[in-house]
């Protein structure tokens, strides 16, 4: 079995006032060295796989086909045998 | 003329259309779910606002998987005249009927508002009614309303004249103050204000009426 951890941010193109919004509620709680903050989603997927290969074949097809939207979205992700 | 209103769980905007076109416009409309799977019987589809699926993951994302869309995609490429209005354009640019996304309002303010629509293109099936560049009184509500396309998609948007609506006080961000395009072929229309709640003087506006009648002036005419 894997885990994959999987991290969807938008795009740097892509305006973000969340983070923005984020940044600057930081800076009023002082903290004035965060120079930017990107908010994105996180998932864990566990996959029935024995084998790497497929697992990374299936995290990336959930990706184009749902998790993520391509015209907006960018993604990168971490995969372990658990 | 047979309207379909697709009603999703979490649509909220499905009653106001099925209004607008039963009672304002004087047309047969029926209500479909979205479990179920054709849309034979309807000459015009229409996919209310409101929060499909309560917007989990992103708005439209899960609507775009009802069984309900795979007609809604074969009506498309039949040529069948399609609406999203709101959630329902959302729903529209997520199944890739329509290009580009819609993401969170620059202000991060949910806004409910009268805007003034300028209508760019008055040749669509969706405007024929209306004067070319007349403005109109549209109300909108959404928190997720900013229209993005990168530059090639609006260089073609422009060049094949699917931008329909624009904003003359842009609320949300949306680039080039788009409130509602169509696609290429002309016959599916997304937009962010609410034609619907704008059908008879006592809700303020019956600039959306118009909207309805092209529809059906258009389908007259063919």
């Amino acid at each position: 079995m894997y885990l994959a951890k999987l991290y969807v941010t938008h795009k740097p193109s892509i305006l973000d006032p969340q983070g923005e919004a984020i940044k600057n509620a930081l800076h009023n709680l002082k903290f004035q060295n965060v120079s930017s903050i990107t908010q994105g989603k996180y998932f864990e997927m566990k996959l029935d796989n024995d084998n790497k290969k497929d697992a990374e074949q299936i995290v990336k097809d959930a990706c184009k086909e749902l998790l993520v939207n391509q015209n907006m979205e960018t993604y990168h992700y971490d995969i372990k045998e658990v | 003329m047979n309207f379909a209103v697709v009603t999703f769980p979490g649509s909220n905007c499905d009653n106001d259309l099925y209004y607008a076109v039963k009672d304002a416009l004087g047309e047969n409309c029926t209500m479909v779910s979205s479990n179920e799977d054709s849309l034979d019987k309807y000459n015009v589809i229409l996919i209310p606002g409101g929060f499909s699926f309560g917007d989990y993951l992103r708005s439209g994302a899960i609507a775009n998987l009802a069984p309900i869309m795979k007609s809604i995609k074969q009506a498309a490429n039949d040529g069948k005249i399609i609406v999203g209005i709101c959630n329902g354009f959302q729903i529209l640019t997520e199944s890739n009927l329509l290009p580009g996304s819609l993401i969170k309002n620059n202000n991060m303010q949910f806004v409910s508002a009268w805007e003034k629509i300028n209508v760019q293109n008055n040749n669509s099936v969706f405007t024929n009614q209306y004067q070319k560049e007349e403005s109109i009184n549209l109300p909108v509500a959404h928190g997720e309303g900013h229209y993005y396309c990168d530059q090639k998609t609006l260089k073609e948007l422009k060049a094949n004249k699917q931008i329909i609506f624009t904003y003359k006080d842009n609320p949300n961000g949306s680039v080039d103050d788009i409130a509602g395009i169509t696609n290429k072929q002309g016959n599916i229309l997304g937009m962010m204000p609410h034609p619907e709640r704008a059908v008879e003087k006592i809700l303020g506006s019956k600039d959306g009426l118009r909207l309805f009648q092209s529809i059906l002036k258009s389908h007259v005419r063919s």
